[in-house]
């Protein structure tokens, strides 16, 4: 029998494909990988253990850079908590601004996977055209905020900055800009042989193994299983607003493709329902007291951020910091099940896979 | 006298590709900018024509590193590997019926006999940097090119028979007279194999696995830098003038007009239109496509372009036999 001699092999965490600090170790046979080791931690700033002496608004900034691609939605997670706790009532306008937040961040966060993706399988000019449009969305929010990436929009009981004059407007002129491009993306990726003999196939796993690793996002919505914290269990006002939860069975790195690249366009249909329904005027902000002292308990609440379910849990203890703070950052337990993927394949798939997993190192680290 | 000629026509030979290379590289990367949205390089100079200058005195001037646990003598000598076939390969290409600085009988043999030893540098130049992605780059290129070399060459061998020569200057005569003579037409399904053998044998996307940045960080070259790098790059690009020239002789007539009527434009300007056209053609897929996976780099070598090139040929004799 052929037997080529083991080879160990670093990969990280200074390589152009892991998407940050990720570092794997990989044994490979030939170019077929054996064993496969993550090693993370490379970014880890002890968010969780800083926030026990940060007052709530105070820790709001900490959650920006953890998923710093979806710095939006993080926000929302812990703003969202704390005000669960307090029971807090949100003014109506500061519902839909966070909303459309959001569904742009998600749509911008997304298109950094598409973009860094097709990067990753070898093609350039995707990245470039993705980054032109997600410069729209990110300029739309440092007219908004101030800020380009890591935001600190949010506070608890609403939101820090209304919308500028015609910043409603330049939102709705962006959907059907938007979805003009997919359909230039569509025709430039999603047909290409190249790139369906890449990714079909490819980091297959079913709908159980899905479930028992805990997955959630668009890895899990790529099985079959059709679960989407905006539908199944609505928080903000996303029970208003009609939009498909986009589901593929494959259980491959196309059908996570697909699930994603489909997200952008119910996200789409969100901001456009959400863009009519604006209210004329309203306040941003809930009547909340200077220093904010959630009553002692614990909650723990959970919403669909593009990488997955991210949740916060709180342990209060009526004092302005938290007792306990802990995020359940999906791009960390989605990650877990990247060995077993791995076993088996090429170093090329390690690439494929590791992209279609779409993890942020700052939320992999916390 | 004569040898003093031929001296001179050499350092003219090397001017020209030189300079060639200095502009391809330029002109790449103001394509590809231009369709990535971006500029490509402009400040440099007049419109950035000194970008390729700039770049290339850094790589001259900068600290010449050897690892330490290279293999020294092939660490240095691989690069050379690579780059002399490059440039010697360009001896026999015919830019115009009498401008051509050697008329081999063998030229097509020569040209692909001395273009596969620059695989040997490749490999060794992977093997000496004693890395592991310079090692993986360097095997990997090593199989890709062997498993093109042979419908590359399988692919000619219709041209040959058309011919009935493997001079590059009768292959070129024989397509006088306008475009339905050119051999691409009779030849179309050569032609296409010959063009994806040959953007593989270029290692260029999506065939530039030997350098997969996104897996291998930079393959076989990873530990090179400074003008051993260079030289690495120089071939490759001396490459893609090589087989753009040689797609423009063997397929599109050479230095003949598209139509009869346009034949008193000079030969040399027909030659670096088509020529240009194939460069032109490279860096656009470069810029479009995705890189394709090392396995099925490998099936469609041998399962298909192979096949498809023996029936190419036995096609082909069929045909002449028939029509003699």
């Amino acid at each position: 029998m052929i037997r080529t001699e083991e080879l160990l092999l670093n990969v990280g965490p200074q390589h152009p494909s892991t998407h940050g600090v990720f570092r794997i170790i990989v044994k490979l046979d030939g170019e077929v990988i054996t064993e496969a080791t993550p090693v993370i931690g490379y970014l880890h700033r002890g968010t969780e253990k800083l926030a026990e002496n940060l007052t709530y608004t105070q820790v709001i900034p900490y959650t920006d850079r953890m998923d710093y691609v979806s710095a939006m939605t993080n926000n929302y997670v812990l703003c969202h908590a704390v005000e669960t706790l307090m029971d807090l009532e949100i003014p109506e306008r500061a519902e839909f601004l966070r909303l459309i937040v959001m569904e742009l961040q998600r749509i911008a966060s997304h298109l950094v996977w598409w973009g860094t993706y097709l990067l990753d399988i070898g093609a350039m000019s995707p990245f470039l055209y993705a980054f032109r449009e997600r410069e729209m969305i990110i300029n739309m929010f440092n007219e908004l905020c101030g800020a380009r990436l890591t935001y600190f929009y949010m506070r608890v009981g609403g939101v820090k900055w209304d919308a500028p004059e015609g910043w409603i407007d330049k939102v709705r002129d962006f959907i059907p800009y938007m979805r003009d491009k997919l359909d230039e993306y569509e025709q430039l990726v999603s047909g290409n042989e190249i790139f369906l003999a890449r990714v079909k196939g490819v980091g297959k796993y079913d709908a159980q193994t899905a479930i028992d690793y805990g997955l959630s996002g668009a890895n899990l919505r790529s099985t079959g299983v059709k679960f989407d914290l905006r539908k199944n269990q609505p928080y903000s006002i996303y029970d208003r607003f009609e939009f498909d939860v986009p589901v593929q069975t494959e259980g491959d790195c196309y059908a996570r493709y697909l699930v994603r690249f489909e997200e952008i366009k119910q996200s789409l249909r969100i901001l456009e329902q959400a863009v009519e329904q604006f209210p004329e005027d309203g306040k941003i902000m809930a009547k909340v007291p200077r220093v904010i002292r959630p009553p002692e308990g614990e909650v723990y609440t959970r919403i669909e951020s593009p990488r997955g379910e991210i949740g916060c849990h709180i342990v209060s203890k009526k004092k302005p910091q938290p007792y306990r703070l802990k995020f359940r950052r999906p791009s960390f337990v989605n990650l877990q099940i990247l060995p077993k993927l791995l076993v088996g394949e090429t170093m090329t798939n390690l690439v494929t896979i590791l992209g279609g997993i779409d993890i942020v190192l700052g939320e992999v680290d916390g | 006298m004569a040898l003093l000629q031929n001296i001179l026509w050499a350092a003219f030979l090397l001017v020209v590709v030189l300079g060639f290379v200095t502009y391809a590289i330029y002109f790449e990367r103001k394509v590809i900018g231009w369709i990535q949205l971006r500029k490509g390089p402009n400040r440099v100079g007049p419109l950035g024509l000194f970008q390729t200058v700039a770049d290339v005195l850094k790589l001259l001037i900068k600290e010449d590193t050897i690892p330490n646990k290279a293999d020294r003598f092939l660490f240095i000598l691989a690069p050379v590997i690579t780059f002399v076939p490059a440039f010697v390969v360009l001896a026999t290409i015919p830019y115009t019926a009498d401008w051509q600085f050697a008329d081999l009988n063998v030229g097509l043999l020569y040209y692909f006999a001395l273009s596969s030893i620059s695989t040997i540098g490749i490999l060794l130049g992977g093997w000496a940097s004693n890395n592991k992605y310079s090692l993986l780059g360097g095997m990997r290129s090593a199989a890709q090119m062997i498993s093109y070399e042979v419908p590359l060459v399988m692919s000619v061998v219709g041209v040959i028979l058309l011919s009935g020569s493997l001079s590059l200057n009768t292959i070129v005569e024989g397509q006088a007279g306008g475009f339905w003579n050119w051999n691409f037409l009779p030849q179309i399904v050569g032609f296409i194999i010959f063009i994806i053998a040959a953007v593989s044998e270029l290692n260029r996307t999506p065939f530039d696995l030997p350098e997969a940045e996104s897996e291998l960080v930079a393959g076989y070259h990873v530990e090179y830098s400074g003008f051993r790098f260079a030289f690495f790059m120089l071939a490759e690009y001396v490459y893609v003038y090589a087989i753009a020239a040689l797609t423009t002789i063997l397929f599109l007539g050479g230095w003949h007009s598209p139509l009869p009527f346009l034949d008193f434009i000079p030969g040399i300007i027909w030659f670096i239109l088509k020529f240009s056209s194939i460069v032109f053609f490279l860096f656009w897929i470069r810029a479009t496509l995705p890189r394709i996976r090392v396995d099925h780099l490998m099936s469609l070598g041998w399962k298909v372009l192979l096949p498809l090139a023996l029936v190419n040929i036995f096609v082909t004799t069929i045909i002449i036999e028939i029509f003699k």
